[in-house]
C-alpha cells in the first residue's frame, strides 16, 4: 500500500470547494534540470546572470508572437468563475491553484513592465517587480497548472490558462530555469527517439515477445511490425505502450484491430514517440522538431496514412498542429484524415461491420471511461462534434455490456485531469498528483459505491500511469485502470491466417506477407 | 552538491532521485543499502529480479518491459509468479522504479 508523507485528502460523494490555505503548496516544485538536460534543447544550462531582464524581453517577445498572450492577461475581469474549477485547487485549497490566482503572478509582472498604468502606478493596478521570490513562485506555481483547459471551459471571456503556463515555462527555461523531467525526456527522443529511451534493438525484442504471447493466448498469428518500409499504415505511439502496464494491453489491442482490417502496418523505431512533450514546455521549436521525426519516418517508410494510438497530449498536438508543424502531408492519402486516431480507426471498422466482438469476454468487468484532458478540450475525432466524446463510449460499448458514466459534472468537456497530465507525472510532484487526482477520485468512488463500477477506461499514457499510481493512495486497486483497445484486444473475434492452421512446426522468425490488401 | 550513499566504506555518488550516478560503479552492496533506504530487506527473490535488470540493461541499453520481465519472471520461477502483482510485493513502490534503482540503473522517464 502506498505510504505518504502528507495528508491524503479525504474521499466525499461531491468534491467540496475547500476554505483557501494560503501558501499550501508553496513548497511543491519540480527538480530543476541539470545543464546536460537544458542544452540539447536550446536553453541556457543554468540561471543566467541576467535572468530578470532577459526575462521580461521573452515575454515581450511572447507577447508580440501570441496575441492570444495578451489578450489572457488583459481580459481578467475577476468574476471568480474559474475559482472553483481546478483539481489542484480543489485538492489542494491553494489560492495560487485557483485558475486567476496563477495567472496572476504572470499578469502582475506583465502590467508592471508592459502597460503604461502599471509603469506608472503600479500599486494602484496591483503590478509587481519581478524579482526572485516571484521567479520562485512562477516555478513553483507554473509547475502546479496540467494545462487541462477545465478552467477556461468556465471562463466567461475564455482565457486559457494553459497557454499562460506553457508561456511561463517558455520564459523559465529560456533564462536557464528548466524542469529536469520534461527536458531530460524531450532530449531522449532528440537522442534515442522516444521518451523512455528505449532503442531499436529493445524495441524489437518487445514486440516479438508480445507477437509470441498473443499466438499462445489465441493461436492466430497477429504481428507487431516496425521499420517494415512500405506498410500502408504507420503506427505512432506513446513509448509507455512498449513499456507500462496497462499501456501494451492497448497496444496488443491496436494490433489486434489492424490485424483484422487486413492492412498493413508498421510502428517506427525513428518516430516511436507519439507524446510531445514540447507543447507542455511550451516551447514551440521543440514541438516542432519532435514532431518533424514522424515526418520523417512516414516519408522513409513510404507510408500512406498515420494513426495515433492512446495518447492525450499527442493527440492535441497531432490533431490541432501536425499540418503547421510537420506538414504538408501532400504525400499521404488524401481519403483518410492526417492523422487518424486509433479509436476513429477502429470505430469506422465497427461501424463496417468489420469487427466480431464476444462482449461476455469483459463480463467480469463494470465500466466507466474518464475523459482525457487533451482529447477532450483540445481535439475532436470522427467527423461529428462531439466525436472525441462518442467515438470512445461506443467503442466501450460494443466490446462490453456493463457500462456507466461517472457524475455529468466530470466528464466529456468539464471532465477533470487525472492530476498528471501537463508534464508534472513526476515522483517529486506526487504530493500534488495524488491531491489535484482527488475530485476524478470522489467521481470514481460513487459510481463504484452505487453502480458497482469495478474498473475506468481511459486513452491516455499519462493518465494511465498517473491513476495506476494515485489509486492506492485512496484505497483503491492499481489495476482498476484500464486502456481502452485491452477491452477491444478481450472481447475482438480474430480471423486466423492460412498458416494458423493446427501445424506444430513454428516457423518462427520467417515474415509471412500479409495475405490481404486494403 | 551531489548526494552520496555509503557502501562498505565507500561513497557513491547518486542523483536526486537517489539513483545511482554512474552505472558501473555498481556493487552488489549498492542494492542492499537502497533497500535499507526503504526499509527493504533483500532476499533471493529480490536479487532474482535484480541480477535479471542488469543483465537485460547489458544487452539493450534499457530496463526491460514491465511485460518483458513478468514473462521472464514466469517462465523462471513459475506462472504464477509472472505478473506485476508478485513483482510489485517485491518492489512495493514498482518493479520499474525501484528495482531499477537498486540495480544501479537509470530512472526510467517518460508516460510511465
Amino acid at each position: 500500500m502506498a505510504k505518504s508523507a502528507f495528508r491524503v485528502p479525504p474521499l466525499s460523494q461531491y468534491t467540496e470547494v475547500p476554505a483557501i490555505m494560503p501558501g499550501a503548496m508553496a513548497q511543491s516544485a519540480p527538480f530543476v534540470s541539470k545543464a546536460e538536460f537544458q542544452e540539447p534543447l536550446g536553453f541556457p544550462g543554468e540561471l543566467v546572470d541576467d535572468w530578470q531582464a532577459r526575462a521580461i524581453a521573452k515575454m515581450g517577445e511572447l507577447l508580440g508572437k501570441y496575441r492570444s498572450l495578451r489578450v489572457y492577461l488583459d481580459a481578467c475581469v475577476k468574476c471568480g468563475a474559474c475559482t472553483d474549477k481546478c483539481h489542484y485547487f480543489l485538492g489542494t485549497s491553494d489560492p495560487r491553484n485557483m485558475p486567476v490566482g496563477r495567472q496572476d503572478l504572470l499578469r502582475k509582472v506583465y502590467r508592471r513592465y508592459f502597460t503604461w498604468s502599471g509603469r506608472l502606478f503600479p500599486r494602484l493596478v496591483g503590478a509587481e517587480d519581478l524579482t526572485r521570490e516571484m521567479l520562485d513562485d512562477w516555478y513553483s506555481y507554473f509547475h502546479q497548472c496540467s494545462q487541462c483547459r477545465r478552467c477556461s471551459v468556465f471562463c466567461p471571456l475564455g482565457i486559457d490558462t494553459a497557454e499562460i503556463s506553457m508561456a511561463a515555462r517558455e520564459i523559465l527555461d529560456s533564462i536557464g530555469l528548466g524542469q529536469k523531467y520534461c527536458n531530460e525526456i524531450i532530449g531522449k527522443v532528440y537522442k534515442v527517439g522516444n521518451n523512455l529511451g528505449l532503442p531499436g534493438p529493445a524495441l524489437r525484442h518487445t514486440l516479438e515477445g508480445l507477437e509470441e504471447d498473443v499466438y499462445d493466448d489465441t493461436g492466430v498469428r497477429v504481428r507487431y511490425p516496425i521499420d517494415q518500409e512500405g506498410a500502408e499504415i504507420l503506427l505512432v505511439t506513446p513509448s509507455a505502450d512498449f513499456f507500462a502496464e496497462p499501456h501494451v494491453d492497448g497496444l496488443i489491442g491496436y494490433g489486434k484491430v489492424l490485424h483484422e482490417s487486413g492492412i498493413s502496418w508498421t510502428l517506427s523505431s525513428h518516430a516511436s514517440e507519439a507524446a510531445n512533450f514540447g507543447m507542455f514546455i511550451g516551447s514551440y521549436d521543440n514541438m516542432r522538431q519532435i514532431a518533424l521525426r514522424i515526418r520523417e519516418a512516414a516519408i522513409q517508410l513510404k507510408v500512406k496514412r498515420i494513426v495515433f494510438g492512446e495518447c492525450g497530449h499527442a493527440w492535441r498536438v497531432a490533431y490541432s498542429f501536425l499540418n503547421t508543424l510537420a506538414g504538408p502531408w501532400d504525400f499521404l492519402d488524401p481519403r483518410y484524415p492526417v492523422p487518424q486516431h486509433i479509436c476513429e480507426f477502429t470505430y469506422d471498422l465497427i461501424q463496417q461491420g468489420r469487427l466480431t466482438f464476444d462482449k461476455s469476454l469483459n463480463d467480469d468487468k463494470v465500466l466507466t471511461y474518464h475523459d482525457s484532458c487533451n482529447v477532450a478540450r483540445a481535439s475532436r475525432m470522427g467527423d461529428m462534434p462531439g466525436g472525441q466524446f462518442e467515438i470512445p463510449r461506443a467503442i466501450i460499448r460494443a466490446t462490453c455490456n456493463h457500462f456507466h458514466e461517472m457524475d455529468e459534472d466530470t466528464i466529456r468537456d468539464r471532465t477533470f485531469c487525472c492530476g498528471g497530465g501537463g508534464g508534472l507525472l513526476t515522483d517529486d510532484l506526487i504530493e500534488l498528483r495524488v491531491k489535484g487526482a482527488k475530485p476524478r477520485m470522489d467521481a470514481l468512488n460513487n459510481v463504484m459505491q452505487e453502480k458497482g463500477v469495478t474498473h475506468m477506461v481511459a486513452i491516455c499514457a499519462i493518465c494511465k500511469s498517473q491513476f495506476t499510481k494515485v489509486l492506492p493512495y485512496y484505497g483503491m486497486e492499481m489495476e482498476q485502470i484500464l486502456s481502452l483497445h485491452q477491452l477491444v484486444s478481450n472481447a475482438i473475434v480474430l480471423t486466423p491466417g492460412p498458416d494458423d492452421e493446427a501445424d506444430e512446426d513454428d516457423d518462427d522468425d520467417q515474415p509471412d506477407d500479409d495475405p490481404d490488401q486494403e | 552538491m551531489a548526494n552520496t550513499i555509503e557502501v562498505d566504506g565507500k561513497q557513491f555518488t547518486v542523483d536526486e532521485e537517489g539513483y545511482l550516478a554512474d552505472l558501473n560503479d555498481w556493487v552488489p552492496g549498492v542494492a542492499t543499502v537502497m533497500a535499507g533506504q526503504d526499509n527493504l530487506e533483500l532476499t533471493s527473490e529480490h536479487w532474482d529480479i535484480i541480477n535479471f535488470l542488469r543483465e537485460y540493461y547489458a544487452e539493450y541499453q534499457i530496463a526491460p518491459a514491465v511485460r518483458v520481465l513478468t514473462k521472464a519472471v514466469g517462465k523462471q520461477l513459475g506462472k504464477d509468479k509472472g505478473n506485476s502483482k508478485y513483482l510489485y510485493s517485491l518492489f512495493p513502490y514498482g518493479p520499474a522504479k525501484q528495482a531499477c534503482r537498486f540495480a544501479g540503473l537509470p530512472k526510467p522517464t517518460g508516460c510511465v
